[in-house]
Parts: structure tokens; C-alpha cells; sequence
């Protein structure tokens, strides 16, 4: 049922309508067009969680460790876009270095998967990322920030093969500045999920 | 709102939850729904949990929005939003109704709702 919000809510608390809560991962390394891509499309303005990282084999729940020096921190930003229907979708700009592996699964968790954002400049920045969501398990597509000064001579080939991507996995290029072309990447990707579960009978 | 422009957070992390690191309850996630109860609180409460109360006063928000309005980290408010559950101040609601998981027909909606949002 397509009703609009019966008002606009009012800064960032959820509107009653929301019913149904789900969230994508927008993953990447640094300076490629997350956060970008997330302000874009989202209904407020992006926010973010200051996310300690203590030693590779802690867990997100434990804050032991807060207190050491030795403790960093990451800022995960995020965005929110309200569907019809009561359907909440948050998009979480993720970082995908090694190091963030336990913070990753943490935000990985339930997520219906992963648009990997990739600089066709710079495309072994996006080797640990793609590492990180195939071993996750998390369905994913691939988009290609398209930057102004970006390659073009690359052959779609030449990209899925310099990214070792299944066939299956979807490639697009957009502008991670403009919403629709947000929108459209977004939809490459939950297309290939709407594609991965044939239909169920019932 | 927090009404406190710029500045530090509220209450250091590892003083927000007075030395308790893991919540009390099970797992709360990033996207569970928090909603205050109406129920006054009493007068002992710790201040960050009071705080984190205040933010739920004009509305529910998730655990991740809470987190990023007080400047706390997530595993913090998750400790802070399980006290104020076991206090029945505040429900919790997982993010998706359990029985629902990832049934194709909301992936439709989904992507309907995102088709919709595209300038013609």
C-alpha cells in the first residue's frame, strides 16, 4: 500500500508507520563515495556511530578495552530511507579493511547484503572489502563510483576479471552524488537478491 | 535532541554504563526498535540510562540512532537500553517481525519502494 507518511517525521525518530526494519551495507575502503552515496539518498541527515576497534579478536559487545590507550576508533556512518508499507531501509557506510573484521560481522548482522563500491582508479583498495562480504556470506553487487577523472578504457571483462567476480555477481557504474543513479546501484542489488530466491511455492 | 551543541559526549564511554560491559539481556541489534514506556522514571536512575530515556521521549528510535545522537558506541547503548528494559521503561523490538526473515516478497517491496522514489 503505497499511503504517504501521514507527516513528515520530525528529525530522526522513527515515523509510527514503521514496521519492518532491514538494512544494506554500503562497503568500500576510504574516500570511495560511501558516505556520498548514503547522503544521496537518505531521508535524514547521515549520522554516525564513533566504533571502537580493540584488538582483532575482541567482540563488539565487550567494552573491555575501552580504556586502553592502544583503542581506535571508526566512524560507521549511516542513512535511512522510508518505504511504503512501513519498510525502513538503513544503508551503513562500512569500511572494509581486515582490521575492522569483528566491527564488520557486528554490522554485517542481518543485513540483506552488500553494494561494494569500487574506484575503477585505484581497484586493489577494494581487494580486502570484497574478501571480507564473500567470506560473510552476504549476497553482493558490485558499483563503480564513476569519478570524473576514472579510466574508461577498462572493458567490463577486464573489470570482472581484475575483481575476480562470479558472473552472476551484478556490476554497474554510478554517481554516487546523484540520488537516482543512487538508487539505481541500489536496485542492481536487491534485484540480484530478488533473483537468488526463486519463488518459494507456497 | 541532545540540546548540547558541539562538545563532548554526554558521559564517557566506559563510565556510561558504570562498569557493565555486556547487556544484561539478549543480544539487542543495531536496527532493534526502542520505545519508551511512559513510565516515570525513578530517582536513582543512572544518568546515561535517564539520558538515552530522554531521547525516546518525543519518539522510538533504533539502538544505532540513539548511539549516534548521545556519542556513545553501540555495544554501550545496548548495555544502557537493556537496563531501562529490565526496569520496564522502555520496549524493545527486534527489527523485523521473527517470523518474517527474508521472504522474497519483501525483497519486491523493497525494490518496488526504491523504484518509486526515482524522479520520473
Amino acid at each position: 500500500m503505497a499511503c504517504a507518511p501521514s507527516s513528515t517525521p520530525s528529525g530522526i525518530h522513527l515515523p509510527d508507520s514503521a514496521r519492518e526494519l532491514v538494512k544494506i551495507l554500503v562497503a568500500g575502503p576510504f574516500g570511495v563515495g560511501k558516505t556520498t552515496l548514503i547522503d544521496s539518498v537518505s531521508e535524514i541527515r547521515p549520522l554516525h556511530t564513533e566504533e571502537h576497534l580493540t584488538e582483532a579478536s575482541a567482540t563488539v559487545d565487550d567494552l573491555a578495552g575501552v580504556r586502553e590507550k592502544s583503542t581506535t576508533t571508526v566512524a560507521i556512518d549511516f542513512g535511512r530511507i522510508s518505504l511504503p508499507g512501513g519498510i525502513v531501509l538503513y544503508l551503513f557506510g562500512t569500511p572494509g579493511q581486515e582490521r575492522f573484521r569483528s566491527l564488520w560481522d557486528d554490522i554485517a548482522y542481518g543485513a540483506l547484503g552488500a553494494l561494494v563500491l569500487v574506484d575503477s582508479r585505484r581497484i586493489d583498495a577494494s581487494f580486502d572489502v570484497l574478501g571480507l562480504v564473500e567470506e560473510s556470506g552476504l549476497p553482493y553487487a558490485v558499483a563503480f563510483n564513476a569519478f570524473p577523472d576514472a579510466p574508461r578504457h577498462y572493458t567490463e571483462e577486464q573489470l570482472r576479471t581484475a575483481l575476480d567476480l562470479d558472473a552472476g555477481t551484478p556490476m554497474v557504474t554510478c554517481d554516487a552524488r546523484e540520488r537516482d543513479s543512487s538508487i539505481d546501484a541500489l536496485l542492481a542489488l536487491v534485484q540480484h537478491l530478488i533473483d537468488r530466491h526463486p519463488p518459494e511455492r507456497r | 535532541m541532545t540540546g548540547r551543541p558541539g562538545g563532548r559526549p554526554l558521559v564517557p564511554a566506559y563510565l556510561s554504563t558504570g562498569g557493565v560491559a555486556r547487556p544484561s539481556r539478549d543480544r539487542l541489534e543495531r536496527l532493534s526498535v526502542l520505545t519508551g514506556t511512559g513510565e516515570a522514571p525513578p530517582a536513582d536512575l543512572p544518568a546515561a540510562q535517564l539520558a538515552l530515556l530522554d531521547e525516546l521521549a518525543d519518539g522510538s528510535l533504533t539502538v544505532v540512532e540513539a548511539a549516534a545522537l548521545l556519542r556513545l558506541p553501540v555495544s554501550a547503548v545496548r548495555v544502557l537500553a537493556a537496563g531501562l528494559v529490565d526496569r520496564n521503561l522502555v520496549l524493545a523490538r527486534a527489527p523485523i517481525p521473527p517470523a518474517e526473515g527474508f521472504d522474497p516478497d519483501l525483497l519486491k517491496r523493497v525494490a518496488d519502494g526504491l523504484r518509486a522514489l526515482k524522479h520520473p
